[in-house]
């Protein structure tokens, strides 16, 4: 038995095993569960080793890319942020606040005063220590329309700052129980005053300086000496090579040339496993892939038709031939378990070409084709996913015609214009900012043209709400309405996958993005 | 004045003229691309106020035709404007970029020319018997097969399988020469394998051709060596169609290896036009299709310059 156990505690350590599979594997061998769970945590925190060149290989870099954390719109930019960023908060893997900038976080009663207390001696790269001031400049750059910052729509809602001292107070227009979560966006990257001299000089005070900035190509990085924080940053140098195309990504991870990948094809997915030196990761994430609907627009004016289409899609069938597995299925609200304050009652809604006939009868629909319009670019297999969809549906007797568009223009022209189309969503990191993104009626994404003034009530209502349970209620009765009324066809959750060599050690999954949420360079180290 | 030099001149005026024909067409072009550019530059998660601010400071709102005049007089003073998307200098970010375009395509070139023209002579000396078949066969093989599976081909073999050399074949400045060489010899095994049988095949053709004149024969008579036949009296009179061929394909090397460039994830000038097509970056894609044209321009009438020089009659008129 002793062997056995070392092996796998050798296993948790090196990152092959999961909690949950050591627990359980474990506890077959009469190890107490409490006992193994202890084990695992000391196994899967072995002492970190400093020092080492860490390398990641990434999709998701273009040329055209900017050290400006305001524009910053895609996979690399964010690594590339968070390594020479420091945030004012931060989210866990675990879904809490993650105190960085700031020490302390206080709200008032109905959460329209927030207080964040700004730790001491925190430096940047240029020796300038970070203030309060500084904090503050960073918010007001962002809520500066001229900034054309993609953080816009999540300051807006401060209607006062100011710094005093250590401590930035933040008043709110309307009560936000999830402020520190929005202020862990990926753009909101605390620069000196704000960044408003030069936006795109990259000094701030993360774990690493740039070094080499070579968008689309590579960006590098050198230890900062003064760094706050020493549990993380453990290599010496590291660096992000942008290798957008798959063959050659997976290729370098394999001959060892980077030590991690992004988005690895699922179709490969298991072939990679049986590369040695390589272990494949699948992180479920908060992504997802859906078709949307315009419920303003006729046909899909009519819920029992919308409903119909609902209950037409296979969604079992399309997690396993689309995500080769590696993902889960949808129930038509945007929220998973990734989330918090999930709510695991709701009923799944399952493939039923009977349920789907009888209100396609009921919706009164002419029998002309439905145009569904997709593009390979919508999201990986999205006209795979539309040819399943077009099957199923016909089972149950509903005509659906595929029109392609070019991927060229496709969500300037399709996404959004069209009534009925394939999209994807990369997920936020609380409900409260997925649901005000994309399903209130006010929302400039709001792609379903969803508009319910019980939803609508019922979000405001949770946002300023600080007792978890009576939060956790009200996204369970929104959950319930989207899912019943909206425009949205949420067939599947993909996972993040992704190829780690062996001798990284450190990992974890992070719901919250890719590759850690974009930080395994920083938080890993090498053996 | 010397009636070459007059047909030089005429062929260089004339290739101006048409660079400038080809710069209203490609502005033309990128104008019609659709879609909107802002939004292709702040994608999917643009709010309309960020859209209708960058609008506003990339000057959309100005006629196409003040935007064409513009641009061409920046152009003819040097100027290559500044990128959208990153606001850089588009000058200083393309200068490195067909630099190491460049420096692929130089080697790619280095190797492949001088092989192809042997292969082509050794063919042409062996015809139909087996080193010609080995060689067509071979060549033309490699040269079927899209480039992008030689390319994964070359990769699992070499790089994956034994390691022999680096999947990624990343430059950068401050690298050695020898590092670079180590870098790029995927790319170039590739490219030399894709342009090879072209110019191979087309030397042996043109060769076959001059082997059929009369003067051949009579220096068969002489009782020369068949290779010195080939490579004094034939090679000389074949020089014409090769060279056109030759800078077709070096043309190719330059402006044509998109795909290979972003399977051996090489920062050359291809990805660089592709990443900034697809976020409606108008300055850089107008700034590299001018270059693109300049170099197929260019190597064209430096085709016809040479075979011009290579022609007797031309070069002693009457």
């Amino acid at each position: 038995m002793t062997d056995q156990l070392d092996r796998m505690i050798a296993a948790a350590k090196a990152g092959r095993m999961s909690r949950r599979e050591f627990v359980g594997r474990t506890t077959a061998l009469g190890v107490s569960a409490g006992l193994a769970s202890a084990l695992f945590t000391k196994a899967a925190h072995a002492q970190p080793k400093k020092g080492g060149f860490i390398k990641m290989g990434m999709q998701g870099g273009e040329s055209t890319n900017s050290l400006d954390p305001a524009l910053a719109a895609s996979e690399v930019p964010f690594a590339v942020n968070y390594t020479w960023g420091e945030m004012l908060v931060d989210v866990s893997a675990t879904g809490e606040v993650v105190m960085r900038i700031a020490e302390e976080v206080s709200a008032n009663s109905d959460a329209t005063e927030w207080k964040f207390k700004i730790r001491r001696g925190v430096e940047f790269h240029n020796g300038k220590t970070v203030t309060a001031e500084d904090v503050v400049a960073t918010l007001r750059r962002h809520t500066d329309e001229k900034s054309q910052s993609g953080a816009l729509g999540i300051v807006q809602g401060i209607s006062e700052m100011s710094a005093d001292g250590d401590m930035v107070t933040l008043k709110l227009a309307s009560g936000n129980a999830d402020l520190p979560f929005l202020l862990a966006d990926y753009h909101l990257v605390i620069q000196p005053n704000g960044g408003i001299d030069n936006p795109t000089e990259g000094i701030g005070a993360g774990p690493y300086k740039v070094v080499v900035h070579e968008p689309g190509i590579r960006h590098g990085f050198e230890k900062f000496a003064n760094y706050f924080d020493d549990t993380i940053g453990h290599a010496d140098q590291t660096e992000i090579l942008v290798i957008n195309d798959g063959t050659a990504r997976t290729s370098a991870v394999q001959s060892g040339q980077v030590h991690m990948i992004n988005r690895v094809d699922p179709k490969i997915a298991e072939l990679l496993k049986r590369a040695p030196g390589v272990q494949v990761k699948a992180v479920p994430g908060r992504g997802h892939y859906v078709f949307i609907m315009h419920v303003d627009k006729a046909p899909f004016d009519n819920n029992d038709l919308r409903m119909a289409l609902k209950l037409a899609v296979n969604r079992q069938e399309m997690v396993d031939k689309i995500l080769g597995g590696l993902g889960s299925i949808g129930n038509d609200f945007p929220i998973n378990g990734a989330y918090p304050l999930f709510d695991d009652s709701i009923p799944q809604r399952e493939y039923d070409a009977v349920a789907a006939a009888d209100h396609y009868q009921k919706s009164g629909h002419d029998g002309s084709p439905i145009i569904l319009r997709v593009a390979q670019g919508a999201f990986p297999g999205a006209v795979e996913a539309a040819q399943l969809f077009q099957q199923s549906a016909a089972a149950a007797g509903i005509p659906l015609e595929i029109k392609r568009e070019p991927d060229d223009g496709y969500w300037s022209n399709v996404w959004n214009v069209e009534p009925f189309c394939a999209s994807y969503w990369g997920g936020r990191p609380v409900q409260d900012q997925m649901y005000s993104t994309a399903y209130l009626s006010t929302a400039d994404w709001n792609d379903t043209k969803f508009k319910n003034a019980r939803f609508d009530e019922l979000l405001l209502a949770a946002r300023a709400e600080l007792n978890n349970d009576i939060r956790k209620a009200t996204y369970a009765e929104m959950a319930n309405i989207v899912r019943d009324e909206g425009g949205l066809i949420l067939p599947m959750f993909n996972d993040f996958v992704e190829a780690v060599r062996d001798e990284v050690q450190g990992w974890e999954e992070d719901p919250n993005g890719e590759l850690m949420n974009g930080r395994a360079h920083v938080k890993c180290w090498l053996a | 004045m010397h009636p070459v030099l007059t047909l030089v001149v005429q062929r260089i005026a004339l290739g101006l003229l048409l660079l400038l024909a080809v710069s209203a067409v490609i502005f033309l072009g990128v104008a019609a691309l659709p879609g909107d550019t802002a939004q292709a530059i702040l994608g999917q998660s643009a709010t309309p106020q960020a859209l209708a601010n960058l609008r506003i400071e990339m000057g959309l709102d100005q006629p196409a035709l003040t935007r064409y005049f513009n641009w061409l007089g920046g152009i003819l003073t040097g100027d290559l404007g500044t990128s959208l998307s990153n606001r850089t200098d588009i000058a200083a970010a393309i200068s490195q970029r067909l630099g190491n375009t460049l420096f692929l395509a130089g080697w790619a070139a280095v190797i492949s020319v001088p092989l192809a023209i042997l292969l082509g002579l050794v063919a042409a000396r062996y015809n139909g018997r087996w080193p010609d078949k080995l060689i067509s066969g071979v060549t033309l093989s490699t040269i079927s097969l899209p480039e992008f599976v030689v390319g994964y081909i070359v990769l699992y073999f070499l790089a994956v399988k034994w390691q022999l050399f680096p999947s990624v074949a990343m430059v950068f400045p401050g690298m050695g020469m020898m590092e670079r060489l180590n870098a790029v010899i995927l790319p170039v095994i590739v490219l030399v394998l894709v342009v090879l049988a072209h110019m191979m095949r087309m030397t042996r053709a043109a060769i076959l051709n001059v082997m059929q004149s009369a003067y051949i024969e009579t220096a068969e008579l002489k009782g020369l060596s068949p290779m010195q036949v080939i490579w004094r009296h034939a090679f000389p009179n074949a020089i014409a169609p090769v060279v056109n061929v030759v800078m077709l394909n070096l043309a190719y090397l330059v402006v044509g290896v998109v795909v290979v460039e972003v399977v051996f994830v090489y920062p050359g000038m291809g990805q660089y036009l592709v990443d900034h097509v697809a976020k409606r970056d108008l300055p850089v894609v107008q700034a590299v299709g001018l270059i693109f044209a300049a170099v197929y321009i260019g190597l064209n009438i430096m085709a016809d310059v040479i075979s011009i020089l290579a022609n007797p009659r031309l070069r002693h008129p009457k």
